[in-house]
């Protein structure tokens, strides 16, 4: 385990660096979109605390993130606040919505649980779109402003957004990282392996289902903050069951289950889109496809998928599988990236 | 009902019941169980003995009836309440978690009873007493080889002694268990037989026993269930000479 | 007081609409346990196509038919070649119906454009009716009538008829159903057939008062399932009194507090569900 620990730190280590000289190796427009990777990177991960761990597949995920996109953008616009009072604001209107969200959502199981995050989603949606006193309705909320940090640097440069931003992903990687490695970490997969035996245990399961919905929601504000502040504009597109959905989708085709699988996913449908958009405007009917091809044939995601066409392929390779293994050992762990998400 | 106060009873069930529509599963159950009992419940399929167990942990609300445990009534507390109280079970159709590694699963159940549970910014390797504790018990099965495969992984057999490892972790006054040899052979069968007959004899233990020779070697007394019914309660032999009890459930096949 | 009954009317109108989206969505739900995203875009693609056909032929009973035979393909292909395959596996369900809904509304958007359309009211309902003061569309009214009588067509489908009693024991007990020899596949292929057909109908039937426009589709879907959330899953009279009481709520909450009506409806959905979980009307 130590060992292991090691070779980790030096990996995320490294991985850092990397990303710290990145802006200056790229195009200014990579660099945009790795930004928007981040953002929404944060939403998946959060997102991902509940699926991929828990086993609560949320349709309204945007909710929390879009709720304190717009608190930023009511409190920066409205009330010209410092930036860290709308950061704040923002983060504990997301934590105040999911504590009482979680009440409805978190006594339901599975489908039950998403028809009901589907519903506030789109109660959400409903209010940015059409209380148009306080959220500009379907025109938005432009001009945001960049937060001032009073230093020399100005914020409205991507490349020093980009410092602004990674800073906060890198914080929320790292506690979340601690979290799910932790003993609630465990009860939250031991929820998801089986509720009824983790009750009997002496779980109250309920409890660890609510506590982790709101760390969930409150992550995914710090997106949403995050977004306000480098979009500069929040509208109703931003919490619309879209966007949701497009969570999702980033955390299946990441692999749901591993903390940074769903980075990796909000990275690609990222890319994707904004690679796409250069050609072509059927973008949602891509965003279907991709749902229906990866549901079919890929429900372990896309690493899942690698891996398992990787050691399928190693295993034709190399005949004897592991020397002293037992045949149908091997068999299992191939298969098992492929089930890891849907079969429950 | 006065006897729940008796010193030495661990658990009373007076007059429980539960119905699912218009099937009493369980119908007007009284039970008493002194301290350190062995107690075999048996009877035809569909007789409600799971269903009895359900409400002994609290899975299930009864329909009426009262339960008490050590003198304090239990009848409404929630199972994570119950389970704190010293009620432990195990699952007639295997129930862990299936993906998570034998360690973790052993882990999971050592943690159920502790605070710790609840700590978030840690590592759980980071809690060398849980992993104590842990290793204690899978080395008890001669498990420990094999604690980082995933449950899936092991052999049926070894499935069920962990899950007999789970029940135990969490050191239960009341050991709850569920047809513990469902489906294993003679040889998996004695071993499980030996993890009941060498526990600590002050742990109490209620036995869903479909095997009679198990039933009969493990249990002091033995409870006979019939449609949701007590029909007849006593030692071994009471229950062996029993009319009824040969003519409803023993059936002519006496013996297998 | 006029205010009330128009508006209760419109809501009744509205209601009669949701029932036509959400009895298939119950059946559907209620026996396959499948969370149907893309029921939404049954009726959207239902809406779009018979505007086509009204505009082609100018005949509104052909538009209907046209519409309810097309999507009700779409519905029966869908559950055919995708969702049987992921038989039992509810959450890759759910997930593939929400793909298909995003193509949907995408392909729907590439042929008829994104502006808002309304398929013209049939000439023989384009009038409104004076009923002392007040004063009521005559479509609104037909909407009405056409959802009671598809209730009671409905109605003596499932109890009179031995297909009905079929998918009433399917509902029940799908294991049950099996072992009496229900062929419960070709049941589940019928009810995605009907459901499908039954929303595009409400589609072209909310054409000419409610208009076509892309984004329809995901606001009539949370609408339907708090129909069958309210009204118990696979129930009938539930989805009967649901959509009147969604329908209702819905136009009294746009009309009272215009700009919290979709909150005004799916925050109680939510509550509704989460303390009630079978719904008001549903067994168990």
């Amino acid at each position: 385990m130590r060992n292991g620990a090691w070779i980790r730190n030096v990996t995320v280590a490294g991985g850092v660096v990397v990303l710290l000289f990145l802006p200056h190796l790229i195009p200014a427009y990579y660099t945009h979109l790795l930004i928007l990777t981040f953002i929404y990177g944060l939403m998946a991960m959060s997102l991902d605390l509940l699926m991929g761990y828990t086993g609560l597949t949320s349709f309204g995920h945007a909710a929390y993130f879009g709720a304190a996109a717009y608190a930023v953008g009511i409190l920066t616009t409205r009330y010209h606040v410092h930036f860290s009072v709308a950061m704040l604001g923002g983060l504990i209107v997301a934590f105040m919505m999911a504590l009482i969200f979680g009440l409805m959502a978190t006594r339901a199981t599975e489908v039950y649980f998403l028809i009901i995050t589907l519903a506030l989603g789109m109660g959400v949606w409903g209010l940015a779109y059409r209380w148009v006193s306080v959220t500009g309705g379907d025109n938005g909320l432009p001009g945001i402003p960049p937060p001032d940090l009073g230093l020399p640097w100005s914020l409205s440069d991507p490349v020093n957004m980009y410092y602004f931003v990674l800073t906060f992903f890198t914080l929320a990687c790292f506690f979340l990282s601690r979290f799910v490695h932790s003993p609630f970490g465990l009860s939250l997969r031991g929820i998801r392996e089986s509720e009824s035996r983790m009750r009997v245990l002496g779980y109250h399961t309920w409890l660890h289902k609510y506590t982790v919905f709101v760390i969930a929601g409150t992550f995914s504000g710090l997106g949403g903050v995050l977004y306000a502040f480098y979009n500069r504009f929040v509208s109703p597109a931003d919490v619309h069951i879209t966007a949701s959905a497009e969570a999702v989708l980033m955390v299946i085709l990441g692999g749901a289950g591993t903390l940074f699988g769903p980075v990796l996913g909000a990275g690609l449908v990222v890319f994707l889109r904004n690679l796409i958009s250069a050609y072509t405007r059927r973008w949602l009917l891509i965003l279907g496809v991709t749902y229906v091809l990866v549901v079919m044939y890929a429900p372990g995601g896309v690493i899942g998928a690698m891996k398992g066409t990787f050691s399928r392929l190693r295993a034709k390779m190399i005949p004897t599988p592991v020397p002293g293994g037992h045949p149908q050992k091997v068999k299992l762990q191939r298969e098992n990236p492929d089930e890891e998400v849907l079969t429950r | 009902m006065i006897p729940s106060d008796a010193p030495g009873t661990c658990l009373v069930l007076e007059k429980v019941s539960k119905h699912f529509g218009g099937l009493r599963a369980v119908d007007g159950v009284t039970l008493e169980i002194r301290a350190g009992e062995r107690r075999a419940i048996i009877g035809p399929n569909g007789a409600g003995k799971t269903t009895l167990f359900n409400l002994i942990t609290g899975e299930f609300p009864v329909t009426a009836g009262r339960i008490w445990f050590f003198g304090q009534e239990i009848t409404h507390l929630p199972p994570h309440r119950r389970a704190a109280l010293g009620i432990g079970r195990t699952f007639q159709i295997t129930n862990l978690f299936p993906k998570l590694t034998v360690l973790e699963n052993v882990l999971l159940a050592v943690q159920g009873l502790r605070p710790t549970k609840y700590v978030m910014h840690r590592p759980i390797w980071g809690y060398p007493e849980l992993q104590q504790q842990a290793r204690h018990l899978i080395e008890r099965v001669g498990l420990w080889e094999k604690r980082d495969l995933p449950l899936t992984n092991l052999s049926y057999g070894e499935q069920r002694q962990v899950e007999v490892l789970l029940a135990l972790a969490g050191g239960p006054k009341l050991l709850l268990l569920d047809e513990p040899t469902a489906g294993l052979s003679p040889g998996e069968t004695r071993v499980i037989v030996e993890i009941i007959r060498s526990l600590d004899p002050t742990i109490t233990v209620l036995l869903i026993e479909h095997d009679m020779d198990v039933a009969f070697e493990v249990a002091d007394r033995i409870t006979v269930l019939h449609f949701g019914r007590v029909l007849a309660e006593g030692t071994k032999a009471e229950i062996k000479a029993n009319r009824e009890v040969q003519n409803i459930y023993l059936g002519a096949g006496t013996g297998s | 007081m006029e205010f009330w009954i128009v508006q209760a009317l419109n809501g009744l109108s509205f209601g009669a609409l949701l029932f036509l989206l959400a009895s298939g969505l119950s059946l559907i739900f209620g026996l396959m346990r499948i969370v149907n995203i893309s029921h939404g875009s049954y009726y959207l693609l239902g809406a779009y196509i018979g505007l086509s056909l009204v505009k082609a032929t100018g005949n509104f009973l052909a538009a209907i038919l046209g519409a309810v035979a097309v999507v009700g393909a779409i519905g029966v292909m869908m559950q055919r070649f995708f969702l049987a395959r992921l038989y039992r596996q509810e959450q890759a369900q759910v997930l593939l119906t929400m793909g298909f809904a995003f193509m949907f509304a995408d392909i729907a958007l590439w042929l008829w454009g994104g502006d808002p359309q309304r398929i013209p009211t049939p000439g023989f309902v384009a009038r409104s009716l004076a009923i002392g003061p007040v004063v009521f569309p005559a479509y609104r009214l037909l909407v009405i009538g056409v959802g009671m009588v598809v209730a009671v067509l409905l109605w003596l489908f499932q109890e009179k008829t031995r297909i009905g009693a079929m998918v009433r024991a399917a509902v029940d007990d799908q294991e049950m159903a099996r072992g009496l020899g229900i062929d419960v596949n070709r049941i589940m292929t019928a009810m995605f057939l009907a459901g499908a057909a039954l929303a595009a109908f409400g589609g072209v039937m909310g054409g000419p008062f409610l208009g076509v426009y892309p984004g329809l589709d995901f606001e009539v879907i949370p609408l339907a399932f708090a129909v069958v959330i309210i009204g118990g899953l696979g129930s009938l009279q539930g989805a009967v009194v649901g959509s009147l009481l969604v329908g209702l709520v819905d136009n009294f909450g746009k009309a009272l507090f215009p700009e919290f009506s979709y909150f005004t409806l799916f925050i109680p959905m939510a509550l509704v569900l989460a303390i009630w979980p079978t719904g008001l009307f549903g067994r168990r």
